[in-house]
């Protein structure tokens, strides 16, 4: 369970996340959507702390997750990202084998089992639809990988660290409609054992992947609720107007 | 139009063209010039033997052996060094007062002559810290000679890792110096690798810095430790050329020893040029 009280984030003086209280249930997909630079990746870096580089950056209001305030002095960071997985725009796989690539979380983490290790390579390449693909060619790099390949296996490393949750941002925005659509088959599988916060400006895919969304304007929450209720009877007029492509 | 403007396009790459082959005959040239002048010197017992006779004969091992040594010790030196503060400057502070002055020491430095260099190293390391004229007090000065060298291109290297990388890295848990040493560093490696050979073909090539500090004018015995002077091939080609007791005599050494010289710096260089693909493989 994730929850926002209050949140409120500005960069320097620019005010880019206003007063954000929102609930999303563990097991569950949600969907952030909103026009371009409405703040749904800020909105989304908060929950894996991934903000608190931004110089400058500031964060009013409480962030919990799984019952724990995620912003206090004592949270371990590392911890907290390993919990919190993140998937990129662009897959971003390291210049390492494809082995090495699941296995990064891992070892980063301190675990040296090896026999573990491979274990948690192949279960986490499964469990990204990858292994029938790769598992002849672990050693060989991951750019050889195409574009989808590689956000699978993006998606694969995030899960080898065994996080409860997965943030992914516009993770298929890059990839041709036969890798997006094998990104939300996967989406839809993994949504029964993670908690699954997806930012996207496709609405049909907001619709085809997720169970609650949300709508965000000029870092507002506009709307938030059912995916099916928001693109049948939305109840805000901005959120309408959204949906049905009149703006935005 | 379109007429004058192709034939424009023709002449200028007629123009690059030639100068491409005038340097290329330059380059050529010279190194031809060497091997003609050298090649009839060139045998197992020049290079592995001392010079005898006033230097108008015999070989010179020993010249070998110390610009080997002042190679490794400068570099041993300069790359910790040079890698660390690079790594501190474009990772962990942007722009603070210290990145700056490192900055601004790092430019300067590489504008200051060698010679410079060589009364600078002569000053701290042979007579303050007292090493004498020394291996030691040669690789120090030599080190710092290219420090600004691998400064600069790590730093390149390092900012040319993309910041994609960075956050996938953090995002998974890894913290800052895991990051540098797990995901950077290996990709920056490559590049770092330029920087070993830009620095390798001027250690080995300068003068200045030695004379003062390391060299010696005639010592035909191999050093026990770091501590002990040694022969270095610019120098002893320095020699050669202008001071020995039969100048002319010692001309086809001369040559010879340039040759070898050369090869080195050649050798070292297809040396990096293999560890560097060899890394890039792996990507
Ligand atoms: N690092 C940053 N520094 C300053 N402003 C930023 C930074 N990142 C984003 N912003 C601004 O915050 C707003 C929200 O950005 P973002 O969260 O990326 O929007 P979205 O993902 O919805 O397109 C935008 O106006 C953007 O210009
Ligand atoms: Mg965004």
């Amino acid at each position: 369970m994730i929850e926002t009280k209050n949140v409120n984030f500005y960069y320097g003086s620019f005010h880019a996340i206003k007063n954000v209280n929102m609930k999303m249930k563990s097991n569950s997909a949600i969907a952030l959507i909103g026009p371009s630079g409405c703040g749904k990746s800020t909105f989304l870096r908060l929950f894996n702390r991934m903000n608190d580089e931004i110089p400058g950056a500031k964060l009013e209001g409480e962030c919990w997750i799984n019952g724990k305030d995620i912003y206090t002095k004592h949270t371990q960071v590392d911890m907290l990202r390993k919990n919190v997985g993140m998937v990129f725009q662009k897959p971003n796989p390291f210049p390492k084998s494809i082995f090495e690539n699941v296995a990064y979380g891992l070892k980063v983490n301190g675990i040296k089992d090896r026999a573990f290790i491979t274990k948690k390579v192949e279960e986490s390449l499964t469990a990204a639809a990858l292994w029938d693909e790769v598992k002849y060619k672990l050693n060989k790099s991951a750019f050889e990988l195409s574009g989808g390949q590689q956000q699978r296996l993006c998606i694969a490393r995030a899960l080898a660290v065994s996080p409860s949750i997965l943030l992914m941002d516009e993770p298929a925005s890059a990839l041709d409609p036969i890798s997006t659509a094998k990104i939300e088959e996967l989406i839809h599988v993994l949504k029964q054992q993670y908690t699954i916060v997806i930012v996207t400006h496709n609405m049909q895919q907001a619709a085809r992947v997720s169970d609650k969304t949300a709508f965000f304007m000029y870092g507002e929450l506009v709307e938030y609720s059912d995916t099916k209720k928001m693109f049948l009877a939305p109840e805000k007029e901005e959120t309408q107007n959204y949906i049905t492509g009149r703006f935005g | 139009m379109m007429q004058t403007k192709k034939i424009q396009e023709q002449i200028a790459f007629t123009v690059f063209r030639l100068l491409g082959f005038l340097v290329l005959g330059v380059l050529l040239w010279i190194l031809g010039f060497i091997v003609y002048n050298g090649i009839s010197v060139i045998s197992w017992e020049f290079i592995f033997s001392a010079p005898t006779d006033g230097m108008t004969g015999g070989g010179i091992f020993p010249a070998i052996v110390g610009t080997f040594y002042l190679i490794i010790g400068s570099t041993l030196f300069a790359f910790p060094l040079g890698i660390m503060s690079a790594i501190y400057t474009v990772e962990y502070t942007k722009n603070n007062w210290l990145t700056k002055c490192i900055r601004i020491m790092t430019n300067n430095l590489a504008s200051i002559p060698s010679i410079v260099f060589g009364l600078f190293g002569m000053t701290l390391f042979v007579n303050t810290l007292g090493f004498g004229d020394s291996i030691i007090a040669g690789s120090l000065t030599l080190g710092l000679l290219i420090l600004p060298v691998v400064i600069r291109t790590t730093e390149e290297a390092l900012k040319a890792v993309p910041k994609t990388y960075r956050l996938g890295s953090t995002a998974l848990g890894a913290n800052k110096i895991q990051t540098i040493k797990r995901v950077v560093l290996p990709t920056a490696f490559p590049n770092i690798i330029t920087g070993l050979i830009l620095s390798i073909g001027r250690v080995s090539g300068e003068t200045a810095p030695i004379l003062f500090t390391v060299a010696a004018y005639f010592l035909p015995k191999l050093p026990h430790s770091i501590f002990d002077q040694v022969m270095a091939l610019p120098y002893h080609l320095y020699v050669l050329a202008t001071s020995g007791t039969d100048i002319e005599a010692a001309r086809p050494i001369a040559y010879g020893t340039a040759l070898v010289l050369i090869f080195i710096v050649l050798l070292m260089n297809s040396l990096a040029v293999i560890i560097k693909k060899r890394f890039e493989k792996n990507k």
